[in-house]
C-alpha cells in the first residue's frame, strides 16, 4: 500500500474529518458525538492560547521534571560496537513513564471545561497511575478502568493508584485487559455525560484524541531534536520506539517526520513470536473500526476482535494509533516487531551494562537497537525512546527468572 | 424506500397504537433456537425485529446485551450465518419489517457493497449501526440509502435541536430515540422527559418515532407507548433467552416461550396503551 502520492508534509494530519489518510475518523455512539466535538473545539481554543502553553511549561518543568535528559549510553554503545545510541530517559519523569505529558494536558484542558470527574482506561497501569497523580493534584475525581487480568499482574501500579485516592474498577468483560477496559471506559462516558472528562492514554480513539495525545507527547521529540543538536551538532540518524497503541513513539516521532535523514522505526510485541499469540496489530492485522477509529487491528475473518498478547501488559492491545497505521502504508516509518522473550533479554542487558531497569514496554524497542546497532558505523547516531522504568515490572521479572521475592 | 417499515407503522398507526419493536441476537443461544425465536416473535405481537449482529467489543451496550452477543460467537454466529438466518425468516414472511443492529468493524470486513447487495437479497429491510455518527455518512448510510435499504439513526439526549437536523437528514424508516444517557438495558427513563423528546423530534420529522433503552417491562411499554411511535425492548428478552439456559448454557424446551411470553406481555401493554389514557 505504499503507491500513495508522498504528501509535501508528514505533519499537518489529521484532517477535519479526523483522518490520518484512510485511518482515524469518528466512530462512536450519537450519545459521545456531542461530546467529542465539544472537545475538540475546546482543544482547539487551547492550543492557540498562550495562558495554556505557559501553564502546561510551567508544570513540566516544575512538577513531571522536564526537560527530561538524552543520555548518552556509553557501555552499551562500546558493547555493542557500532551505532552510538542515546537513550531519551522519560523514565525519569515523575510517575515513571512518558504517560504524565499527555496526562498533564488533558487534565489542565479538563480543568479548562469545568469537569470534575475524570475517568481512564489502563493496561499496564502506568496511564492509570499517571492520571490517578494528576487528578490528586488537582482535586478531581478520578475513575481508572483496569481488565480484571492485569489487576492481578499489575498488583502495585493498582495499589499506587489507591493509594493516590483514584477508584479502580477491575473490569471483568471480555477477555479483561486493556481493549475491555477502554469498552468499560466509554461506556462510563456515555453514561455520564454531563460531568466527565474521558482521558484516553494513547494516540487512539476517535478525533480529536490521535492529535491531540500525540501533540501532547511531541514534547518528547522537540527535546529530542534540541537535544541532540546541542551534542553531536546535527540530527539523529534513527529513532526506535515502542508502539502498543503508540503515543511515546508518535510523541519522539513526530517532530522528525519532515527530516527525511531520520530513519524512524516503531516496534510493537511479537509476544511468543508473529506466527503466534502477538500485539503485532501492523504485522499481524489488517484495517478494522475499534474504539471511535479505523486502523490496524487484530481480528478473525470475520471481523471479530482478537486478544493480543504480550508478556508487557502495556502493549498487549490488538490496535495502533491511526496515525502509525497511515505512517506505515505510505512509508514514511518502519514497524519492526520483538518478542517476549528478546524483551527479557533487552532488560537484563541494560539493566547491567547502564544501571537502568527499562520497563518491559521499552525493551523491545531496546532489543532492536541490540539487534541493529552492531551492523552500523560508529557516527550512526541512534535514539532510543526510553518510555518507562521497569520498577513496576520487578516481580513479574522475578517469577520469570525463577526467583520468589 | 422500505415497503415493509412504512407499511408496518402505516398499520399500526392507523391501528391507533405504537409499534413493538422487538430485538434479539442472531445466534443466541445458537443458530436454530435463534431461528425459532425469530419465527415466533410475530405471531407473539412483534411489529418490528431487530436482529442483533454479534460483535466481541460492542461499546453501547450493557452486560445483558454483551453477553448474548458472547453466547452468540461462542456458537459460532458470523454475519454470513445471520443473513442466512434471516433468508431462512423470510421463506415463511414477508410482511414483518426486520432490521440488523450491531457495529461497523463485522460489516467493513465484510465489505460494504457486498454486505448491502447480501442484505437486500435475504430480505433485511434496514440497519442500524451504532458506531457510525452522521459524521461517518459515506461509510455505509449513503451506500445503504442507494441500495434502497433503511438507515435508521439513533438520536439521544445529548443530540440537541442544532445537532438534531444533522442526525435526521439521511435517517430513514423511523428515528431510534435512545431514552436515556447511558448502554443498553440500564437505567428506565424518565416517562414525561421521554414523550417531551419525541415531542421535539417530531417536530423535525414526519418519520416515526420510537423508544428505547431501559424499556423492560409490559408497564414501561405501555408507558412510552402512549407518547411514540414504538417501543424497543431488548436487554429484557436477550434476558429471558438466557434465563431459560441449562447449567451448560443450552437452549431449554422453554427458550423460545420464555421469549414469547415475554413479548404477549409487552405487546399487550403497547396495546392497552392508548385505550387506558
Amino acid at each position: 500500500m505504499t503507491d500513495q502520492p508522498k504528501p509535501n508534509s508528514f505533519r499537518t494530519g489529521p484532517d477535519e474529518r479526523g483522518r490520518f489518510g484512510l485511518y482515524g475518523g469518528r466512530f462512536v455512539a450519537e450519545t459521545l458525538m456531542p461530546l467529542i466535538l465539544d472537545l475538540e473545539r475546546e482543544y482547539e481554543a487551547a492550543r492557540n492560547d498562550p495562558a495554556f502553553h505557559a501553564e502546561m511549561a510551567a508544570y513540566r518543568a516544575t512538577y513531571i521534571g522536564r526537560p527530561s535528559p538524552l543520555y548518552f549510553a556509553e557501555r552499551l554503545t562500546e558493547t555493542l560496537g557500532g551505532a552510538k545510541i542515546y537513550l531519551k530517559r522519560e523514565e525519569l519523569n515523575h510517575t515513571g513513564s512518558h504517560k504524565v505529558n499527555n496526562v498533564l494536558g488533558q487534565i489542565l484542558l479538563a480543568r479548562r471545561m469545568g469537569k470534575k470527574r475524570v475517568i481512564a482506561e489502563t493496561g499496564a497501569g502506568q496511564h492509570g497511575v499517571a492520571t490517578a497523580t494528576l487528578c490528586a493534584r488537582f482535586g478531581l475525581d478520578c475513575v481508572v478502568f483496569m481488565g480484571a487480568v492485569d489487576v492481578a499482574r499489575q498488583a502495585p501500579n493498582v495499589f499506587r493508584m489507591k493509594m493516590l485516592g483514584a477508584t479502580v474498577v477491575p473490569v471483568q468483560s471480555g477477555a479483561k485487559t486493556l481493549k475491555d477496559a477502554m469498552n468499560e471506559a466509554l461506556r462510563d462516558w456515555v453514561t455520564n455525560v454531563a460531568d466527565t472528562f474521558y482521558c484516553i492514554g494513547t494516540v487512539a480513539g476517535p478525533h480529536p484524541y490521535p492529535g491531540m495525545v500525540r501533540d501532547f507527547q511531541s514534547v518528547i521529540g522537540d527535546e529530542t531534536r534540541a537535544q541532540m543538536l546541542e551534542a553531536e551538532g546535527r540530527l539523529p540518524d534513527s529513532l526506535y520506539a515502542c508502539v502498543g497503541g503508540g503515543s511515546n513513539a508518535m510523541g519522539l516521532f513526530h517532530p522528525f517526520l519532515d527530516d527525511p535523514s531520520v530513519e524512524i522505526f516503531g516496534v510493537e510485541a511479537a509476544g511468543h513470536g508473529l506466527d503466534k499469540l502477538n500485539a503485532a496489530s501492523i504485522a499481524g492485522g489488517r484495517p478494522g473500526v475499534l474504539h471511535g477509529n479505523r486502523t490496524y487491528l487484530l481480528m478473525d475473518k470475520d471481523g471479530q476482535i482478537e486478544e493480543g498478547h504480550s508478556i508487557s501488559a502495556g502493549l498487549d492491545y490488538p490496535g495502533i494509533g491511526p496515525e502509525h497505521s497511515w505512517l506505515n502504508d505510505i512509508g514514511r516509518v518502519t514497524y519492526l516487531s520483538a518478542t517476549d522473550d528478546e524483551a527479557v533479554a533487552a532488560f537484563q542487558t541494560l539493566s547491567k551494562l547502564e544501571g537502568i531497569i527499562p520497563a518491559l514496554e521499552s525493551a523491545h524497542a531496546l532489543a532492536k537497537v541490540i539487534e541493529r546497532a552492531p551492523a552500523l558505523p560508529k557516527d550512526h547516531l541512534m535514539v532510543l525512546n526510553l518510555s518507562g522504568r521497569g520498577d513496576k515490572d520487578v516481580p513479574q521479572m522475578a517469577e520469570l527468572l525463577g526467583t520468589s521475592l | 424506500m422500505s415497503t415493509r417499515i412504512d407499511a408496518r407503522f402505516a398499520a399500526t398507526a392507523s391501528e391507533g397504537r405504537a409499534a413493538l419493536v422487538t430485538f434479539v441476537m442472531a445466534g443466541d443461544p445458537d443458530h436454530a433456537t435463534a431461528l425459532k425465536i425469530l419465527q415466533a416473535l410475530p405471531g407473539a405481537g412483534a411489529d418490528v425485529i431487530e436482529l442483533g449482529m454479534p460483535f466481541t467489543d460492542p461499546m453501547a451496550d450493557g452486560p445483558a446485551i454483551q453477553a448474548a452477543g458472547l453466547r452468540a460467537l461462542k456458537g459460532g454466529e458470523t454475519l454470513t450465518s445471520t443473513l442466512d438466518l434471516v433468508r431462512a425468516f423470510r421463506a415463511g414472511d414477508d410482511a414483518t419489517p426486520l432490521i440488523l443492529m450491531g457495529y461497523y468493524n463485522p460489516i467493513y470486513v465484510y465489505g460494504v457493497e457486498r454486505f448491502l447487495a447480501d442484505a437486500k437479497a435475504a430480505g433485511v429491510d434496514g440497519m442500524i449501526v451504532v458506531d457510525l455518527p452522521p459524521e461517518e455518512d459515506e461509510e455505509l448510510c449513503l451506500p445503504a440509502l442507494s441500495a434502497g435499504l433503511a438507515f435508521v439513526r439513533l438520536a439521544t439526549p445529548t443530540t440537541d435541536d442544532v445537532r438534531l437536523p444533522a442526525v435526521l437528514r439521511n435517517t430513514s424508516g423511523f428515528v431510534y430515540y435512545v431514552s436515556i444517557a447511558g448502554v443498553t438495558g440500564s437505567a428506565t427513563p424518565d416517562f414525561d422527559v421521554v414523550a417531551g423528546a419525541v415531542k421535539r423530534i417530531k417536530r423535525h420529522t414526519p418519520l416515526p418515532v420510537a423508544v428505547g433503552f431501559g424499556v423492560k417491562t409490559a408497564q414501561h411499554a405501555a408507558a412510552i407507548a402512549r407518547s411514540a411511535d414504538a417501543v424497543v425492548v431488548g436487554s429484557a428478552l436477550v434476558d429471558a433467552v438466557r434465563g431459560s439456559l441449562d447449567a451448560d448454557g443450552r437452549a431449554t424446551e422453554k427458550t423460545v416461550s420464555a421469549v414469547t411470553d415475554l413479548v404477549s406481555a409487552l405487546a399487550a401493554g403497547v396495546r392497552s396503551a392508548r385505550v387506558a389514557a
